[in-house]
């Protein structure tokens, strides 16, 4: 079959009026900000979007709810924790190992993942309330397992019934003694998406769970990863690369995790952010009481990667350390560039687009340009403007009634664990020669001009852009995954990576490149035809046509 | 059958007029089955000499689905059947739901079938309209007819009007009618025409004028209606014409809800509310 036809030089601003042209007038006005064509240049500031705002009803959105950004994304991922999903089981079920999130708890580790653990409500338990019922899976998990923590997930009925989980949370971790049990009231409703769990869980993590464990871990220069999620292993890689290179990660949030890795992530000197999305607000909050700053990285990409390691040992400022991280990129490289040279001439002018989370429809980027492909359309689905803006406009934002749904919790200086990792003269200096502490440049920024940013893309649109564009993949999560196949294009998930990965670091980008040569270059799904495709029965319009 | 709901501001006497009322229907020969709505299971006390029944609630929780009609319902006076929906503790879980399950377990049981040859079914329903729950027995045609109990004092008159705008919206949808105010007096200034008064603006009538009477206190504390306490006395024969008004009444409207600024206009002109 001839290469699919790309549609002669659309305008960025054509497209966006397709987009719209089938909405009502009030819906069209809100999506219309919500679609932004980006002007961003080094030297402007790009355009503003609307985002972090609810989904319009009717709309299929391609967002999940808050119970899912905080059980299934922030706690979901760490091993010797029970998860207890409070309320009817479709919660728990739906939510249990969906993101192929990879533990490694040793031979004798402790590891709950494999498990789904709810309290099963029923209707009797919605009338005369759940607590009890809570009570008893708790002390069920308690003594079937003995685990160092249970932790406890509202769902929807629970926040309408008001069953009060902190106070059955507390109750019995007084009554164990050696179980650190807490909750969070992350009802789906929540917020306007995800996004809303994320913060939620942030906060229980910080005030329950980090700062637990006193005695001072062994290791040179500590650092945490946040907002890693280990999907097909990414975690690992990045570990093996920081064991390489002599660095010392305490705690990853929270892919790979364990109890233990948080209740120490307050002896670490420098916390790394990859999702700034789902996990700036724990790096905020340990800047504030421990004194640890925080820096934004991305091992995603072979070049990202080698930037935020060496980011690393510009920040602890030790020539030995990087020294060893400039011969592990020497030695890491030419394996990532051969792979590279072998796929670019097939890969080569081939265009993408995704949407894809908080953070991963901006990283992806950059192994796309590794492979010589451009992005044309990209957006998240959960961001707030200053994923899409960069951090400078936080002050501007809005607060509105969902935003002042979720707890901002107030965080001081610890009276005596504060310690601020560098002196304010050192950071100046670091400054000087061009360090970002607390930086985030956002995904526009870094994206071509004429491109499309699109916040909360849906059904709809998705299949319109594809239908416009014709890129040559197309990356989102499991629900767009078949309906963009069925156009003939080839689709990658960027949530669980189908059953791929891992794609970060070195011996990630190589994974990609490889998984991506073969997407876009063995379009299988173009060549299937519906029978009603090649012989319709019935041909018609709409009336309204 | 006919079904009715009585509603009301908590506390203005729904539970002690509905059994009264019932009493009367049961001393005319009608079948009547009460069901109480309220958490409290407090409706059917005094039909049944303040047995405690147990309710439909937790009977369907120590039983499980294993339940019969048996189980949940006791005869009381004049032969009425008496069932207590029952809930939650004050302060956890969800009374609305708990209604909602209790009514359908009555109905899968068979309550309401022709073979139980029953006149009336009464609802007594707790305070306000709060939630989805508490409108269940105005929804979904379980109650055609609803009667609220008022009395001249303001509050008790702005639940009364809420509770019309309540039926109103299930009027359209459910064919639910509103049958009229039940004035049960707290002896305030010119009671009766201004119940009247707001009856009409509501589109509705004032169906009986209950004086106030400590009759029925007396009764209370023996756990008796006052019918069955002592029959002679003259407030039996105000139950009396209650129900008699009930059994025949033929005036079933849509309610027409008041705006606060018409109802409060209706107090200063009736002189309970001072101008400020």
């Amino acid at each position: 079959m001839a290469k699919t036809k790309k549609v002669v030089q659309l305008m960025p601003t054509d497209i966006k009026e397709e987009l719209l042209a089938k909405y009502p007038p009030k819906v069209a006005r809100k999506r219309a900000k919500q679609i932004m064509i980006n002007e961003a240049t080094e030297a402007e500031a790009p355009p503003e979007i609307l985002a972090n705002v609810r989904t319009i009803p009717g709309i299929i959105t391609m967002r999940g709810c808050t119970y899912a950004g905080c059980k299934g994304v922030i706690m979901g991922p760490t091993r010797d924790i029970v998860n207890i999903t409070h309320g009817p089981i479709g919660c728990g079920f739906y939510s249990w190992l969906t993101r192929r999130n990879q533990t490694d708890p040793g031979p004798d580790g402790a590891n709950y993942m494999p498990y789904c653990f709810s309290t099963d409500m029923q209707d009797q338990d919605i009338i005369f309330g759940g607590e009890k019922k809570l009570a008893a899976a708790i002390q069920e998990a308690y003594d079937l397992l003995h685990p160092k923590g249970i932790c406890v997930f509202a769902t929807c009925p629970v926040g309408l019934i008001g069953d009060d989980i902190h106070a059955v949370c507390k109750k019995m971790k007084e009554k164990f003694g050696d179980c650190n049990v807490f909750a969070f009231s992350c009802e789906g409703y929540k917020g306007v998406s995800q996004s809303a769990g994320h913060h939620i869980a942030n906060n229980q993590v910080f005030t329950h769970l980090v700062g637990e464990q006193q005695e001072v871990p062994e290791g040179e220069f500590k650092i945490n990863l946040l907002g890693e999620y280990n999907i097909g292993g990414d975690g690992f890689e990045i570990d093996r690369i920081f064991k390489k290179c002599g660095i010392t990660n305490l705690s990853t949030f929270s892919g790979n995790s364990s109890y233990d890795q948080f209740a120490r992530a307050h002896h670490a000197d420098l916390n790394l952010v990859m999702c700034h999305r789902s996990i700036n607000y724990v790096a905020d909050m340990m800047e504030t009481k421990y004194g640890i700053p925080w820096v934004k990285v991305n091992f995603i990409g072979s070049e990202s990667t080698a930037k935020s390691l060496r980011k690393i040992g510009e920040y602890f400022g030790d020539k030995k350390l990087m020294d060893r991280i400039e011969k592990v990129i020497a030695e890491e490289m030419p394996a990532v560039e051969a792979a590279r040279e072998e796929v670019l001439p097939r890969t080569k002018g081939k265009t993408a687009m995704l949407f894809v989370g908080g953070s991963r429809a901006h990283h992806y980027q950059y192994l796309f340009a590794e492979m010589g492909m451009s992005t044309l359309s990209a957006g998240y689905e959960f961001a707030h403007r200053d994923d899409y803006e960069g951090r400078q406009v936080l002050p501007g934002l809005t607060v509105d009634a969902d935003s002042r749904n979720i707890e901002e919790i107030e965080v001081e200086a610890d009276p005596e664990r504060y310690n601020p990792r560098k002196t304010p003269d050192e950071v100046k200096a670091l400054e000087i020669a061009g360090y970002k502490f607390k930086h985030y440049a956002g995904m526009a920024t870094e994206m071509d001009k004429g491109t499309i940013l699109i916040d909360d893309l849906n059904q709809y649109e998705a299949e319109k852009l594809v239908e416009l564009l014709k890129p040559d993949v197309f990356c989102a999560g499991i629900k767009e995954k078949f309906s963009i196949q069925k156009t003939g294009v080839p689709m990658k998930q960027l949530h669980s990576y189908d059953s791929g990965g891992p794609y970060a670091g070195f011996k990630g980008a190589i994974n990609f490149y490889h998984e991506i040569d073969r997407l876009v270059n063995s379009k299988v799904w173009s060549y299937m035809k519906a029978p009603w495709q090649e012989s319709p029965e019935l041909t018609g319009t709409f009336v309204w046509e | 059958m006919r079904k009715v709901a009585i509603y009301g501001k908590g506390g203005i006497g729904k539970s002690t007029t509905t059994q009264n009322t019932v009493a009367g229907l049961a001393e005319m020969g009608r079948k009547v089955m009460v069901v109480g709505c309220d958490p409290k299971a407090d409706s059917t006390r005094l039909l049944l000499g303040g047995l405690a029944q147990k309710s439909v609630l937790d009977t369907l929780r120590e039983e499980g689905e294993d339940v019969e009609l048996e189980d949940i319902r006791k005869k009381g006076y004049g032969g009425t059947w008496c069932v207590e929906s029952g809930g939650p503790e004050p302060g956890v879980g969800c009374a609305g739901r708990g209604i909602i399950t209790s009514i359908n377990m009555l109905e899968s049981l068979g309550a309401y079938e022709e073979s139980e040859g029953l006149d009336y079914a009464f609802y007594d329903v707790l305070g306000d309209v709060v939630c989805g729950g508490f409108a269940m027995p105005i929804r979904d045609g379980k109650a055609q007819e609803i009667y609220i109990v008022c009395s001249g004092e303001m509050m008790a008159m702005y639940a009364a009007n809420n509770i019309c705008k309540g039926i109103m919206k299930y009027a359209e949808s459910g064919g639910v009618r509103l049958g009229g105010l039940i004035c049960n007096s707290r002896n305030t200034d010119r009671e009766a025409e201004l119940i009247t008064e707001l009856a009409s603006k509501l589109g509705t009538q004032m169906i009986y004028f209950v004086p106030r009477d400590n009759d029925v206190q007396r009764a209370e504390i023996n756990r008796k209606t006052v019918i069955e306490w002592d029959g002679t006395v003259p407030q039996a024969n105000e139950y009396r014409g209650l129900a008699k008004a009930i059994d025949e009444n033929e005036m079933f409207a849509i309610p027409t809800p008041l705006d606060i600024e018409e109802l409060e206009q209706l107090l200063l002109d009736y002189g309970i509310m001072e101008a400020a």
